[in-house]
């Protein structure tokens, strides 16, 4: 399989799929919350297949895959490549499905276009969601193949077979290449029902497939946002308000223009609330080049009204959540009384834990091209979600979806933020005022001072243990500033965030009680990587070994005694009336406490948890289903000579049910570890006056390859049932984990996070 | 000001602002994008190129200071993506969004020059400069590992 590295402007990245000689699940990052599942792309398309045919193009029977008469085979890949490595694994489903050599499949990257189905590349559910329709795109053109095959030889075509870039003919040894079927197949009818093949003629899908992109990669070739060169292109920075909802009162650029390659000064209209996907405002600097661009901004006066975020102190915030958490809240799940068997255990537990505010930062800022003739707008983004990019363009400019064109280039990490297309609006918005083609370029202060933050959240649980030690209460309070703010005037989070880890937790408990208390946001607010997952599996998992720690007992059996023995946990036994399930249905992916259970025995055999005592290390565990997929985590901590708490080593057992790329799989949750890691130890955004205090790298800090572990040890449950996430789902356990372990090692218990505000890290 | 930069075995000849970032002068005037802008003041690492072989963060490098120098970006590491680095980064799959990759490899390279057979300790410390959102660090590693056995090799 490979790609194609085109030149920028004319087409992104034709990639073939090259060396492909043995296959990976990559997965979407950032996560919707409540919206429906995906729009699947139709195995056929009637207009697609006719054009193709006349033109003698040969087959196309959909957007997705084509047949060249001289046997090359071009498969679209729809979703946004941002590490996860979609581009090396969901083309494999299409290829695998029709029998193509890979090293004859080319992969091109769709624009964003409804006629692709969903394309918004977040939620983890890249493979989840398209797994067999992906399929079916690769069956329909393979049937198509083998009926014209089979009129050729006058044979039934369940007599041939398509593998090998040919279809054959068994029983009498003929063979005809792809190149020479696709004129006569694409006269076809299409077929009414697409078979797929049985799962094992799929030769490489679940194995570990070669990265697509990495031989551009590490030779500088790759296309990246701030990589897109257009004639005439200028390049502009933009000063925004400090205060999300502030305005520009009054601005002098007369310093900034007498910088040599500096064109154009523009305002930018100020957001009106919900800010939901509008660009922040403030005052444009378009010029030349970008050190241009920059010495310009940095010339700029400005005077900015705050607006009515202007007092908003994060440390002062966290007393109104605690506030919050006190007091009773919305009751969301509710098995047995609560009040009472808290009233009469023997013992309690209590305890209140507070995860920050945090910023995406991925690795490239926030970039994107735009061109914009007056009636015809293309757009050139590192963007997750381009169909959103593309109404949020035409509705800025005024002009009809179908005439703004997106595509998407390599995303340089994204994590949930790209798929906010603020970015994209304020280029279109600068090459509608200066009548060039511009690039916005977002410095790294401006990608930390202006994202849509990962929400502040404090958690509040309480538990009731009988005579013997048995938990017959638990309390769950929750409270942050939910996600929907930044789209209505709301202060309640919505079930697409509690069930993420509040709503979903198996707990064979007799009474339990979950409630959702408001929070009003200051700020946007933003999905990041595994979501409302952090803070609620954070909380949940340090919790139980707390309880664990009250009552004496080993972690891990009280872990186990919780989740209780291995069953399908219904919505009776949760105490709720539904569950959004990441939008699939329980009966397809129950909550499946014998797969709870079996990565935490699996983890834990292979960390050697009963060997966990030793001098100057301890072992922490902590399990969590998200996405759909069972993860539990085992971290070891040492202390180093200078008395520093140091990570080790991290132990991970996924089950992630059927994979497409084993090896991407096994990427993202190694990244996962170092993501989680360096929020747990460092992470922070803080906020005064309404505006973020961290700016770059040296305040806000990420995880150094000198505090990485020394090792990851994956485990992965074969399986194949059906596909969970695996780009987020390896982040919410690793947290937990490592408060637990801090805890066995020193007796202190981390309830706040970063760690680096406690204790020496 | 008349600059002369010799990137990657080319002269150019251009007339810049003396301060202007050598990451700017390349990518916006030399026309190589493979050099990255993560951070702007040297706490990341994605806009390393070695400067008459020394690793330099070209972000905060004045473009004065490259003037009548050789310039190695990682477009040029090799002609053809077949420096040991490149080689061992594609077999273990190093990169996931890959955009800090090519300050990666232009670290190491310049680590492996100076230090053929560095200790993990020389690694981790040479490394630290550059950062890795995806957190690919334990295949940096390995890669680095990796070259320095296939050079051995290699003889
Ligand atoms: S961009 Fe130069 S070190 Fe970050
Ligand atoms: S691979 Fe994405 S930042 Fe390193």
């Amino acid at each position: 399989m490979t790609a194609r590295s085109g030149p920028p402007i004319l087409l992104l990245r034709r990639t073939f799929l090259a060396g492909l000689g043995g296959a990976l699940t990559g997965l979407a990052l950032g996560s919707r919350v409540g919206v429906a599942g995906p729009a699947l792309p139709p195995a056929v398309d009637e207009a697609v297949k006719a054009e193709a045919a006349a033109e003698g193009a040969g087959l196309r029977p959909n957007l997705f895959v084509h047949v060249t008469p001289n046997g090359g085979v071009t498969i679209a890949c729809a979703r946004a490549e941002m590490g996860q490595g979609v581009r090396s694994s969901l083309p494999v489903l299409i290829a695998d499905e029709l029998g193509a050599d890979m090293r004859r499949v080319e992969v091109v990257q769709a624009p964003g276009d409804p006629a692709y189905g969903d394309q918004n590349t977040d939620g983890s559910h890249s493979v989840r969601g398209f797994y067999d329709a992906l399929r079916k795109l690769g069956a329909c053109a393979r049937m198509m193949l083998i009926a014209a095959a089979a009129v050729r030889w006058r044979v039934p075509a369940s007599t041939c077979e398509a593998h090998d870039h040919a279809v054959h003919h068994p029983a009498t040894g003929r063979s005809l290449g792809f190149g020479e079927l696709a004129i006569a197949a694409a006269k076809l009818p299409v077929p009414q029902d697409i078979l797929l093949r049985p799962r094992v003629e799929l030769l490489h899908v679940g194995k570990e497939l070669p990265l697509l992109d990495g031989p551009d990669i590490v030779t500088g070739r790759a296309i990246f946002g701030a990589d897109v060169r257009l004639p005439g292109m200028l390049t502009a920075v933009i000063a925004r308000p400090p205060v999300v909802g502030g305005r520009a009162t009054q601005h002098d650029a007369s310093k900034t223009l007498a910088v040599p390659g500096v064109r154009h000064v523009v305002p930018l209209p100020a957001p009106q609330p919900p800010f939901a996907f509008q660009p922040l405002g403030g005052v444009a600097v378009v010029a030349d080049d970008t050190w241009s661009a920059l010495r310009g901004r940095a010339r700029l006066e400005v005077t900015w009204a705050p607006g009515a975020n202007g007092d908003y102190d994060s440390s002062e915030y966290c007393e109104v959540l605690l506030a919050a958490v006190s007091a009773p809240g919305h009751v969301v799940r509710e098995v047995g009384d609560v009040v009472r068997a808290l009233g009469s255990a023997s013992k309690r537990v209590e305890a209140t834990y507070h995860v920050p505010h945090l910023a995406h930062a991925a690795m490239e800022p926030p970039v994107a091209v735009v061109r914009f003739d007056g009636q015809k707008c293309e757009v050139w983004a590192a963007t997750q979600n381009p169909q959103a990019a593309r109404k949020e363009v035409a509705r800025a400019l005024d002009i009809a979806p179908d005439q703004v064109t997106v595509n998407v280039t390599l995303l340089g990490g994204a994590f949930g933020r790209k798929s906010k297309p603020d970015y994209v609006v304020e280029a279109a918005l600068l090459a509608k005022a200066t009548g060039s083609p511009v690039r916005v370029q977002w410095t790294r202060e401006d990608d930390i001072q202006h994202d849509y933050y990962h929400t502040v959240s404090t958690q509040r649980l309480e538990a009731g243990l009988d005579e013997v030690g048995k938990v017959v209460a638990w309390r769950h309070r929750t409270a942050f500033p939910p996600i929907g703010s930044t789209f209505t005037d709301t202060t309640l989070s919505v079930p697409g965030e509690l069930q993420q880890g509040v709503l979903d937790v198996p707990l064979a408990i007799a009474n339990v009680r979950a409630e959702n208390c408001e929070a009003r946001a200051h700020t946007r607010i933003g999905w990041l990587r595994s979501v409302a997952n952090i803070y609620h599996a954070f909380a949940v998992q340090s919790f139980i070994a707390e309880i664990a720690h009250a009552r004496g007992s080993d972690p891990r059996e009280t872990l186990l005694e919780i989740i209780g023995p291995p069953r399908l946990v219904g919505l009776e036994e949760l105490g709720v009336q539904s569950l959004p399930n990441y939008d699939q249905p329980l009966a397809e992916h129950p909550i499946d406490t014998g797969r709870h259970r079996r990565v935490i025995e699996r983890v834990t055999d292979m960390a050697r948890w009963s060997d966990r005592e030793q001098r100057n290390r301890a072992l922490g565990l902590a399990v969590h289903r998200s996405f759909l997929t069972y993860v539990a985590s085992v971290v070891s901590v040492i202390r180093d000579p200078e008395g520093r708490l140091v990570v080790d080593e991290v132990w991970t057992s996924l089950d992630a049910g059927t994979l497409v790329n084993r090896e991407r799989v096994r990427s993202q949750f190694e990244g996962a570890v170092i993501f989680a890691l360096g929020h747990a130890l460092y992470g922070e955004i803080t906020m005064k006056g309404g505006a973020t205090v961290q700016s770059n790298f040296r305040d806000y800090r990420l995880m150094r390859i000198g505090e990485a572990p020394r090792a990851i040890h994956l485990d992965i449950v074969d399986s194949d049932g059906p596909s969970g996430g695996a780009g987020e789902p390896g982040v919410p356990p690793v947290a937990p984990a490592l408060a637990n372990a801090i805890f066995a090692l020193t007796g202190q218990r981390v309830r706040e996070l970063p760690i680096a505000r406690s204790l020496k890290v | 000001m008349k600059i002369h930069l010799h990137v990657n075995g080319k002269a150019h000849a251009l007339e810049l602002d003396p301060d202007m970032p050598l990451l700017w002068a390349l990518r916006d005037h030399v026309g190589l994008t493979g050099t990255k802008y993560g951070c702007g003041q040297a706490l990341c690492g994605a806009c390393v190129v070695h400067l008459d072989g020394e690793a330099v963060r070209s972000c905060v490098t004045p473009v004065s200071r490259a003037d009548g120098r050789a310039v190695v970006t990682i477009e040029g590491l090799s002609p053809d993506g077949s420096h040991p680095l490149q080689k061992a980064w594609v077999e273990l799959a190093v990169p996931q969004c890959g955009f800090c990759q090519a300050g990666q490899i232009m670290t190491a390279a310049a680590l492996l020059k100076k230090n053929p057979q560095p200790s993990e300790v020389d690694i981790d410390t040479s490394m630290a400069g550059n950062l890795c959102r995806c957190g690919t660090y334990l295949r940096i590693r390995a890669a680095i590992e990796r070259a320095v056995a296939e050079k051995g090799k290699g003889g």
